[in-house]
């Protein structure tokens, strides 16, 4: 694996730079793949014509997964650099921007090939996309479900600067808090990495806590709830208590869940914190602390003044980062919506600033 | 004037303005309660096999019920009509509270045990709490898991005017607009009986949407999730396209709606084409068709931002009920549960007037 990057250009533009922090690089096919693989992965994907990980929670052709404009002419929308560049890095004026590979590495129950696909995923992300563009940083795809192994992989790929964050699905077999992922919670604090957990996943159990809906609309609008089921799981289960210096960073999330999430997560503490003795404050102060959301996409009411209210609830103007989700549509422009109901110095904080301080590694 | 003793009655009662309570809990001591209500196939069964508990046994948990509202028999807190109604009903000037009995039913993978339990139960509770006091009403228990059955206990129970609606779990097998579950819908609207979803109870799925958690405080967190995907199922579905129901979501909270409501707009004009049956923006059924009770109540740590929520709901909320959860440990007090600066006339709605409308009580 090439460890050095590009080397970084000044560029302007007609918007105030942004860093965004999820950007979605696409793997178009498995063969694109053969390069990073060893040749017993090659050959048995070649005869067994394996399509690679495909359990896509993004539907290919819908808005969600491609927004319109952004299909190359080959492969699926998010795999083309230059596409990247023209529709977001320039016009954007995107100063750093962090890929974030969903290939379905958590679908794979196979765990040679799970690791095989890892490990050439990051590879390929580190020569096709970091090495040909400085202004882009990456973030570490693991075999999640064997945390052990994923811890392997965050050490081999870490010793490369332009990774940043290791993504972790919001779906998962477990939540993220058990201790069975002590030795992934360990990698990311080893390497100053930041936890970032990413709407989707493959784990093959139900999305909801009834079982399977019928339709994409419902998974798509219910995963809030597994992002709060994530983070009520890792506060409880004491991971920023073992591990104060790692963060967790959101991403596709939404936003306005949050506060009415926290003040149940802080009341249910109040009772019942006895049966998790190691918190020493609110989970609130931890979530506040350690916690960080994309406001892509962004679920607020159409009324400026409601949607600073809502803003307000939330209470803390570190917590937001910006994000373009690119090339994700999810209807919601933060330039255009968000950016100006905020005072100045709060629209540079969620463009920059927060980003800044969120990412050592940067 | 002749003095004539009466029942000593607690001093503050008449001081205090009638409430609505739409989840009081009629429990049983044991499942031995039932026996009179089954047959003697039914009773050698149990003696024999015993009954899946009702789910969420899974946790050591910090509290039992409230230790105060065990009867001086000894039974169970909330297991004796007498004591309810000395304890709670008559101090806090209870004029109507909806039976809510929490049992194994939906539960049992034996349909036939099932819909034996559900008659049971109800005629439990005809017998031990609706005649016994005229404040009372209830939930028809039904073995929603087998419709043609529930469909059949419905009809026995419907004509009994005491019985306002049937029951749910939190998490049935299925999520609750799947066509499974619309024979029950059927019967409601035929009967004008609304539909009830409490809290807790599952048929053997985790709480979240990323698998199993690890701590009863977060099992009790959950329902707040598992409610959101009911709701985002019931529309997703069409069932209220279809059936002219309410839905009554019970010890789920209430602060996650309005963030609810942007986020299920928000996705379905990105995804509408998924679910072309559905006429309206989904945020239009739930004003319809949804309506939520307090308790657990909400509890920002700025008093304000309760308002800014209220504010939220706007017109709806009149859809906001007040419900004690009497006698379990978490119970609301009817005096102080809701914040003081609530404005009187929404405080009259939510204490009172809502649930009057809503089942149409004298």
């Amino acid at each position: 694996m090439q460890t050095e990057m590009a080397t970084p250009e000044v560029r302007t533009g007609q918007r105030p730079p942004v860093i965004d922090c999820d950007i979605h690089a696409e793997v178009p096919t498995v063969e694109a793949l053969f390069p990073y693989l060893p040749p017993y992965w090659v050959e048995h994907i070649t005869h067994t014509r394996f399509k690679g990980p495909i359990d896509t929670y993004y539907p290919p052709q819908s808005p969600v997964a491609a927004r319109p404009g952004s299909l190359p002419p080959q492969g699926p929308a998010g795999s083309s650099l230059e596409l990247l560049r023209a529709q977001v890095l320039d016009p954007l004026n995107v100063e750093v921007g962090i890929l974030v590979c969903t290939y379905a590495i958590d679908s794979l129950h196979n765990p040679d090939a799970a690791v095989a696909l890892a490990r050439a995923v990051n590879d390929w992300l580190a020569e096709e996309w970091l090495a040909k563009e400085p202004r882009l940083r990456a973030s570490i795809v693991v075999p999640c479900q064997i945390p052990q192994l994923a811890a392997q992989e965050i050490d081999r790929v870490a010793q490369h600067p332009g990774f940043v964050q290791v993504l972790l699905p919001a779906r998962s077999y477990f939540p993220y808090g058990n201790r069975i992922y002590q030795p992934l919670w360990e990698a990311i604090a080893r390497h100053d990495l930041v936890a970032a957990i990413h709407f989707g996943g493959a784990p093959g159990t139900p999305p909801t806590p009834s079982g399977w809906p019928s339709y994409y609309f419902e998974e798509y609008a219910g995963m809030a709830q597994v992002f709060a089921s994530q983070l009520t799981s890792i506060v409880c289960e004491g991971v920023f208590d073992l591990f104060p210096t790692v963060k967790v960073v959101l991403l596709e999330s939404g936003v306005t869940w949050l506060p009415p999430h926290l003040w149940r997560f802080d009341k249910e503490w109040r009772n019942l914190r006895r049966l998790v003795p190691w918190l020493k404050q609110p989970p609130s102060a931890y979530v506040r602390q350690h916690v960080r959301l994309t406001v892509q996409p962004l679920d607020a009411p159409a009324d400026p003044q409601a949607l600073l209210a809502v803003l307000a609830q939330l209470g803390a103007e570190e917590m937001l980062l910006y994000a373009s989700d690119y090339p994700h549509e999810h209807g919601v422009d933060p330039e255009t919506v968000l950016f100006p109901a905020l005072p100045e110095a709060l629209a540079q904080k969620i463009r920059t600033e927060n980003a800044r301080a969120l990412y050592r590694r940067l | 004037m002749v003095v004539t003793q009466t029942q000593p009655r607690p001093p503050r009662a008449r001081t205090r303005p009638p409430i609505i309570d739409c989840d009081l809990h009629n429990e049983l001591d044991s499942i031995k309660d039932l026996y009179p209500y089954l047959s003697q196939r039914w009773r050698d069964h149990i003696e024999t096999y015993g009954v899946r508990p009702f789910a969420g046994s899974y946790y050591p948990r910090f509290w039992p019920n409230r230790a105060d509202a065990r009867p001086p028999s000894g039974r169970q807190s909330g297991s004796e009509v007498g004591f309810t109604r000395q304890h709670y009903l008559d101090p806090y000037n209870v004029a109507y509270a909806i039976l809510i009995p929490l049992t194994p039913v939906g539960r049992q993978p034996n349909q036939a045990l099932d819909a034996a339990l559900a008659t049971a139960v109800n005629d439990w509770q005809v017998a031990e709490w609706l005649d016994q006091d005229p404040r009372l009403r209830a939930s028809i228990v039904v073995p929603f898991e087998d419709p043609p059955r529930a469909v059949a206990e419905i009809e026995r129970r419907a004509a009994d005017k005491r019985f306002v609606q049937v029951e749910f779990t939190g998490r049935p097998q299925e999520p609750m607009g799947r066509r499974k579950y619309w024979p029950i819908y059927e019967a409601c609207a035929r009967h004008g009986l609304h539909v009830v979803s409490h809290a807790f109870g599952s048929y053997g799925q985790p709480v979240t949407g990323c698998g199993w958690p690890s701590y009863y405080l977060e099992e009790h967190i959950g329902p707040a999730q598992a409610m959101q995907a009911n709701i985002i199922s019931l529309i997703a579905e069409g069932v209220f396209d279809h059936f002219p129901i309410k839905v009554v979501s019970v010890e789920n909270g209430f602060g996650w709606l309005p963030s609810l409501m942007w986020r299920l707009d928000r996705s379905w004009r990105l995804l509408r084409s998924e679910v072309p049956h559905l006429k309206r923006p989904p945020s239009e059924y739930i004003r319809e068709h949804v309506y939520l009770t307090t308790q657990p109540m909400e509890e920002p740590p700025d008093p304000r931002h309760f308002l800014t929520l209220l504010e939220q709901y706007g017109d709806m909320v009149d859809h906001i009920l007040f419900a004690s959860d009497y006698p379990h440990w978490d119970a609301d007090e009817p005096d102080t549960a809701l914040p003081a600066r609530v404005p009187e006339a929404i405080r009259r709605g939510i204490l009172f007037e809502n649930a009057r409308r809503l089942y149409n009580l004298p």
